[in-house]
This record gives C-alpha cells, sequence and structure tokens, in this order.
C-alpha cells in the first residue's frame, strides 16, 4: 500500500484521535455500569448485572421514565406540525419579513437555554399556571422547532412543487393535496423530524429542571440522584440506557432522512 | 447534503449580525405560479355567483389572504406565534423584572436601576461576569481551532461518506448533555477514572487534585460538549470554497501555508465566525457544567441566576444579571465579529 504524504498521514491521525476523544466519554459511562464496583475507578474489577437489575424494581425512575415519554411524544408531535408549516412558509412562498420571521423561529437554536428557563418560568408562574409536565411540553416546543425546520425544510426542497400544482389543477382541494401529495411526499422527513425532536427533548434538562415542578422527567430525576453518592452506579447504569437509546433513535433518523435525501435526487 | 447543516447555512448567508440568523429566499427556485392557478381554478369550482367583477372589489383582508405575501404569513403564523409568544414576551417580561424591585414576595413595579447596579458592580456578579465571558471566549477559540482540522477533512477528503462522517461527528453532540458532562466528572475526579488509571500505572502515587473543580476543568468539559456543534458550520463554508483557486495559487507558485492565509482562511472566515458564535453564546449561560465540575472556583453566572430565581427568590436582580449577560455576550461577540472581518480585509 502506497502510504499517503505526510501532512494528510498526521491529518487522518488527528482525525481518528479527535473521534476517539469524541466518544471516549459517552462509551466510558456504559463501561463503568456493568463495573462491579460501587465507584466509577480504574482498573476495572468485574462484570455485572446488577446495577441494571436495582433499576427493574425502581417505581421513581419509572415513573420519571414515563414522564419523559409523556412530554417526548407531545414535544416531537407539536414541533413537528409547527415546523411544517414554519418550513412550507420558507420554502414556497415568498414574502416581506421572511427573513427576520425564520430567524425568530431559528432564535432558540442559539440562545443560552438559561434565558429560555428562567423567562418561560417567570412568565408561566404570572400566569398562574401549575409547573407541571405541561409546562415542560412548552419549553421543549421551542427547543425542538428548529430542529423541526431545518429537517423539514430540506424535505419541502426535496420534491418539485409542480407536483403539488399539478394535483390541484386536477381538481384536488387543497386539503387534498395537502393528505395525498405533499405530506406522503414528506414522509421521511416527517419521520426523521419526529425522531431528532424526541431525542432532543429526552435528553434536555435546563427546561425541564425549571419547569417540571414535582414530575421530574429521566434527566432531572438523575440530577436529583447526584447528590448521593452511593446512587452513581444505578446513574451509570440509567444513563448508558438513555445514551443507547438516542444513538438508536438518531440512527434511524438519519436513515430516514437519506431515504428523504434520495429522493431528492429522483427530481425531474 | 446533511439536514444540520442547514442552519448554519442560513446563519452563513449573514455574517455580519451580532446573532446572525436568516434565511435567505431561495432564488434558485422558480415560484409556483399559484396565485393565478389557484383562482383560475377558484372560478372552475365556484358557483356561478362568484363573478370576476365580485372578486376584484373583495374587501382587503382576503385580498391579502389571496396574495403572496399573505398567504406566506398565514402558512408560517403558527409556529410564529408560538415563538412570539413563549421566546420573545417571556423575554420582554424578564427585561421589565430587571427594572423593578422585590420586597420579599411582592414585586415593586417602580422603575429601578439598583438591580443593574448591584449585577454590574458587586464583586462577586462582576467576577462572575467576567469568568463566564474568559470561559465562553476561550471554549469557543479552542473548539474551534480543534474543529477546523475536522471540517477541512471532511470537506477535502470525505467523499462520498461526508454525510456518514458528519453523522459520526455530530451523534454525541445530540445525545446526554447532562450524561457527558457527568461522565467528565467521572473521569477528572479525585477519585476518577484518570487518576486511579494513572495510580494504577504507578505514573502518580498519589492522586492530582488539580483536575477537577476549577477553570481549566469546565473549559476542558465544554470544549468536549460543543466540538461537533462548530464543524457543521466550518464544514458548510469549506464546502462553498472554490477548489480551483487553490489550484491557481498553486500553480503560480504559492505554497500550502500560504494558499492556506491568503485563500482558505479569508474565504471560510463567516464559517468561522459563525462557528464561534454558536459556541460562545450559549456556553456563556451554561449551567450544568459549572455545577458538575467547576467546584467553588469554576462558577459561573448561570449558576448566580439559578441562585435569584430559586433559593434566593429576587427575580428582578436574577433578570437583571441575565439580561446584562445577554447584552455583554452580544457586544463581545460583535467585537470579535468586527475583529475577524478586518482581519480578513487584512489577508486578501
Amino acid at each position: 500500500m502506497r502510504l499517503l504524504p505526510t501532512p494528510r498521514r498526521l491529518l487522518a491521525v488527528y482525525v481518528i484521535l479527535y473521534v476517539v476523544i469524541l466518544y471516549f466519554p459517552v462509551l466510558l459511562l456504559p463501561v463503568f455500569s456493568f463495573n462491579d464496583s460501587a465507584t466509577p475507578k480504574l482498573p476495572l474489577v468485574g462484570f455485572t448485572f446488577r446495577w441494571y437489575e436495582s433499576l427493574a424494581g425502581n417505581a421513581a425512575m419509572q415513573g420519571a421514565a414515563w414522564n419523559s415519554l409523556i412530554v417526548g411524544i407531545s414535544a416531537a408531535f407539536l414541533s413537528t406540525v409547527l415546523g411544517i408549516c414554519a418550513a412550507r412558509a420558507i420554502t414556497r412562498h415568498r414574502f416581506r419579513g421572511k427573513s427576520p420571521a425564520s430567524a425568530l423561529i431559528m432564535a432558540p437554536l442559539i440562545l443560552p437555554e438559561i434565558i429560555i428557563a428562567i423567562s418561560l418560568l417567570v412568565v408561566l408562574l404570572g400566569l398562574g399556571l401549575q409547573l407541571s409536565l405541561v409546562t415542560v411540553i412548552l419549553g421543549h416546543l421551542l427547543i425542538c422547532l428548529p430542529y423541526s425546520v431545518t429537517v423539514l425544510v430540506s424535505g419541502f426542497e426535496g420534491f418539485d412543487p409542480s407536483m403539488e400544482e399539478a394535483s390541484r389543477d386536477l381538481g384536488e382541494t387543497s386539503f387534498g393535496t395537502l393528505r395525498r401529495v405533499t405530506l406522503p411526499m414528506l414522509t421521511p422527513s416527517i419521520v426523521s423530524s419526529l425522531l431528532v425532536t424526541f431525542t432532543i427533548s429526552l435528553d434536555e434538562f435546563i427546561l425541564a429542571f425549571f419547569l417540571s415542578g414535582t414530575e421530574p422527567t429521566l434527566p432531572v430525576y438523575i440530577w436529583g440522584q447526584l447528590r448521593f453518592a452511593a446512587k452513581l452506579p444505578n446513574v451509570l447504569a440509567l444513563g448508558s440506557i438513555l445514551i443507547a437509546a438516542s444513538l438508536v433513535l438518531l440512527t434511524v433518523a438519519e436513515i430516514f432522512r437519506r431515504r428523504a435525501e434520495r429522493k431528492m435526487e429522483l427530481r425531474p | 447534503m446533511a439536514c444540520i447543516q442547514l442552519p448554519f447555512d442560513l446563519l452563513l448567508k449573514c455574517p455580519d449580525a451580532v446573532v446572525p440568523i436568516t434565511t435567505a429566499t431561495p432564488d434558485y427556485r422558480i415560484m409556483p405560479s399559484g396565485t393565478t392557478v389557484q383562482s383560475e381554478e377558484l372560478n372552475l369550482h365556484q358557483p356561478a355567483s362568484t363573478s370576476p367583477a365580485q372578486r376584484t372589489v373583495r374587501d382587503p383582508i382576503s385580498r391579502f389572504v389571496r396574495s403572496e405575501t399573505g398567504k406566506g404569513w398565514l402558512t408560517i403564523s403558527p409556529p410564529l406565534l408560538y415563538a412570539m409568544l413563549l421566546l420573545i414576551g417571556p423575554i420582554i417580561v424578564i427585561v421589565a423584572n430587571s427594572f423593578w424591585s422585590q420586597d420579599y414576595l411582592t414585586i415593586d413595579r417602580t422603575f429601578t436601576l439598583e438591580n443593574y447596579k448591584a449585577a454590574l458592580t458587586e464583586p462577586i456578579y462582576r467576577d462572575l461576569l467576567m469568568r463566564s465571558l474568559f470561559i465562553s471566549v476561550t471554549v469557543a477559540f479552542v473548539t474551534v481551532v480543534l474543529a477546523y482540522p475536522i471540517a477541512w477533512f471532511v470537506s477535502f477528503y470525505g467523499g462520498r461518506y461526508k454525510g456518514l462522517w458528519l453523522f459520526i461527528i455530530t451523534v454525541p453532540f445530540w445525545s446526554g448533555y447532562l450524561l457527558r458532562i457527568l461522565s467528565w466528572k467521572v473521569i477528572l475526579g479525585y477519585k476518577g477514572v484518570l487518576n486511579t488509571g494513572l495510580m494504577h500505572l504507578g505514573v502518580i502515587t498519589e492522586p492530582l487534585s488539580s483536575l477537577i473543580y476549577n477553570v481549566n476543568a469546565v473549559i476542558i468539559t465544554l470544549a468536549h460538549s460543543w466540538a461537533a456543534f462548530a464543524i457543521l458550520p466550518l464544514f458548510v463554508s469549506l464546502e462553498k470554497l472554490d477548489r480551483s483557486l487553490l489550484e491557481v495559487a498553486a500553480d503560480l507558485g504559492d505554497g500550502p501555508v500560504r494558499r492556506f492565509l491568503r485563500i482558505t482562511l479569508p474565504l471560510t472566515m463567516p464559517g468561522i465566525i459563525a462557528a464561534l458564535m454558536i459556541v460562545m453564546i450559549p456556553t456563556v449561560g451554561d449551567y450544568v457544567t459549572p455545577k458538575l465540575v467547576g467546584g467553588k472556583d469554576g462558577v459561573m453566572i448561570a449558576n448566580a441566576i439559578q441562585v435569584q430565581f430559586g433559593r434566593a427568590s429576587n427575580w428582578p436582580l436574577g433578570a437583571a444579571l441575565a439580561v446584562s449577560t445577554m447584552i455583554i455576550v452580544s457586544l463581545v461577540a460583535g467585537t470579535i465579529v468586527l475583529a475577524l472581518t478586518g482581519l480578513k480585509r487584512l489577508l486578501k
């Protein structure tokens, strides 16, 4: 095999090192979640499932998991619906004020989450609302929306607007066109948007921490457990399950997104 | 193109704004001849009573709704109203709060600058603000410098697998924010993985106490957390770089360093600026990292803000701290943007 020229070889080594360091902390938790020791330290002493087994009977954790599921599904669904509106307007209409309008929708992507969290907290409490899963959903919807819009904009760009026009010309109503042309064409992007936003909601901590009241989501539950050193191995086990779930969801989302992209390549 | 690239694509189009988010109209698109087609179609299906003459005298509201602008606004209105109500509204309320004062549990709504005076002059808040700024600017630059070669590699040598590379690199960013920081606590802790590992190998005889609970630990953890996010805007700007420029420069005798400084660096400056901003602005308000690995010396402004909205329960002061942070970070961001834009002109 011909060796690559030196600078490029150095670059390749750097890339490998970078990826290893990037993944090291992510993969470290699962390693120690199987380690038969009450504190995570080297050398590893033995393999065990007991940290996972003790999760099985933990009602508080299961309650938090249920809360996370409710919040994640609601936020993912609502954010995708609103995302379809925004992405449609951005890709299919030309109007004054589009840039500031879409910038506002995308803004939570770049704002510090603590700013969003405290301002929502003050307003929701000021309106006399009780903190609950609903308030967490409202917050998550705000930060999920930019990601939905992003995924769905590429979905809309992926199919020819003339298909919708043709459908209308052939006598289909606007709703019929939406149901029978637009949504089917968008399906891969919609699935991708649902999965990505669900993952973001599942992992989100700051907004849930401020807005969840007495019903914790999984990250908030984990945060509470961190006060107890003895619970750390259980937290590592739960964290590993969460990381694995996120990885699977994101991979599936990526597969769907690629399918949407392939549709784009089939464009005439 | 990967889906996650797009917001950066949008960001790059307006590199000079302080918070550079914008969307441009996709000018390559031939707009659907929606208006005419639709009115003809309506004509076919509507009862005969609506003659064209009647349609033209329709009231201005429905004329607006039929126009391209009206349809655009109507379509974007649900998400836009949501963002107005739950982002702009609350931020206005926070700004208002910052000019009020609180006496035990009642809010006094007379205008006062006392909170800003406290936020900007009391040594504890001033120190926290300066430290948070220092941390976020350092993290942004470290992240971008380390990420640039990766973006370069993916863009120049990624070939067919560019999408896969971007996916591999960004996945850690999308999963487990809290858990990644916890993992760094496990690595850097006094009895953590690094210390016990080094002791096991015999490199050190007793644990190093300097690994965790200081500013460095916060910077390392944040730089790791945000690494992937910086790569995307850099990648987008490298993709846009016209490769033939580099070839021409090489043919005319420019070496690799000169080519980089005079072509690649200036032309990818928008990407660099976007990457810096997208790391710097959110990290200034990070709460979890200082809490888990920062210790006493690594406390940041977000921790002080949280205390005001929690235990201390002085909302107006917390609001003033939050608003000051945002204004100061925007000023710093603006300065960096101007400096880098100036540098770009110098290099060209």
